[in-house]
């Protein structure tokens, strides 16, 4: 049996068998769980890390500098958004990964937010 | 366990960050949406990958029909960090019907649209136009005039892209920092006017 880290599996794989692989050929997590926007760092206490894939592994070191989105995350690990919307949703059940959702689609609307955008935009480049 | 940061400091975020917000830069291809996004963000720009048919489909799917999972579409997107608790999005997404998926993903939580047009080439943004309508998303047009040669007015744009009044329409050169922030600055405004 071939190990994931198997270079020459690495070599044969192809990208999108691969991303099959790393998620076990589960489904994607319902969309609103993760979006593109939602802004994801390692959590301060985690568990241990020992039985994590490399994948997950890379992408807790990756996350271990602060905030990042997941849209970010994606393109550092140039991994589909979907698959790293998956690995880090089971990161984040598992308790390694702390979470801050986007602006609640209700709230869009919200004036605070729009007059906070305009105020950062205006101060950057008016 | 301690982790070590495989990327320098100046890529997170602040950690007062609180709340991440999104705009759309949306258009036809080659109309300048890279360069937008480049122009205005804070960290270089960065590529996702959608991968267009579904991760979960079987391995027997994935023999049937080689290379239909292999469809990608690639977005481009950039960060500005606006305040010590809020950060913003702005991404890059192709005007392509066929890219539908990615349109659902993409306009979900998004406080507006950007429509960039190329005055000489009014008729390519029809599709995209389409799809920011379809989706509900409320929109502003920017006007990228680099390499106008065109010369229609703002007045001829706006009757031939068939833009309700209200619908902003500004000039605006991509490569500009201060232009594009100005397209920006047109399409909130129009944004808070709506709850008006």
């Amino acid at each position: 049996m071939t190990t994931p880290d198997d270079p020459e599996l690495e070599l044969e794989a192809a990208p999108l068998v691969r991303a099959y692989v790393i998620t076990n050929g589960r489904s994607l997590p319902a969309d609103d769980e993760f979006s593109l926007i939602t802004l994801v760092t390692a959590a301060q206490d985690m568990p241990p890390t020992g039985q994590l894939d490399p994948e997950k592994r890379r992408l807790l070191d990756l996350c271990s500098g602060g905030y990042l989105a997941v849209a970010e995350i994606a393109g550092h690990t140039e991994l589909p958004v979907g698959v790293v919307k998956l690995l880090l949703s089971d990161l984040t059940q598992a308790g390694y990964l702390y979470t801050r959702a986007p602006v609640p689609p209700a709230k869009l609307v919200d004036r605070r937010i729009l007059e906070e955008v305009l105020h950062g935009l205006q101060a950057r480049f008016g | 366990m301690a982790f070590k940061p495989v990327l320098d400091n100046g890529v997170y975020l602040r950690d007062s960050v609180q709340t991440a917000a999104k705009i759309l830069v949306v258009g036809h291809f080659a109309v300048g949406k890279t360069t937008f996004i480049s122009t205005m963000s804070e960290i270089p720009p960065l590529r996702t990958e959608e991968v267009m048919t579904q991760a979960s489909a079987g391995v027997d799917d994935l023999k049937g029909t080689p290379g239909k999972t292999t469809t990608t579409v690639a977005m481009d997107f950039g960060r500005l960090t606006l305040s010590e608790k809020l950060v913003l999005y702005l991404f890059g997404t192709p005007g392509q019907q066929r890219f539908v998926q990615v349109w659902e993903d993409m306009s979900r939580g998004a406080l507006g649209a950007l429509v960039l047009v190329d005055p000489d080439r009014l008729e390519e943004s029809f599709p995209v136009m389409d799809l920011v309508e379809h989706y509900g998303i409320p929109y502003a047009i920017a006007v990228n005039r680099f390499g106008d040669t065109s010369h229609h007015s703002d007045k001829e744009i706006r009757e031939a892209l068939d833009l309700l009044p209200e619908t902003p329409l500004v000039n605006c050169d991509a490569r500009d920092q201060r232009s594009s922030a100005n397209s920006l600055i047109t399409l909130v405004r129009y944004l808070q006017s709506r709850l008006n």
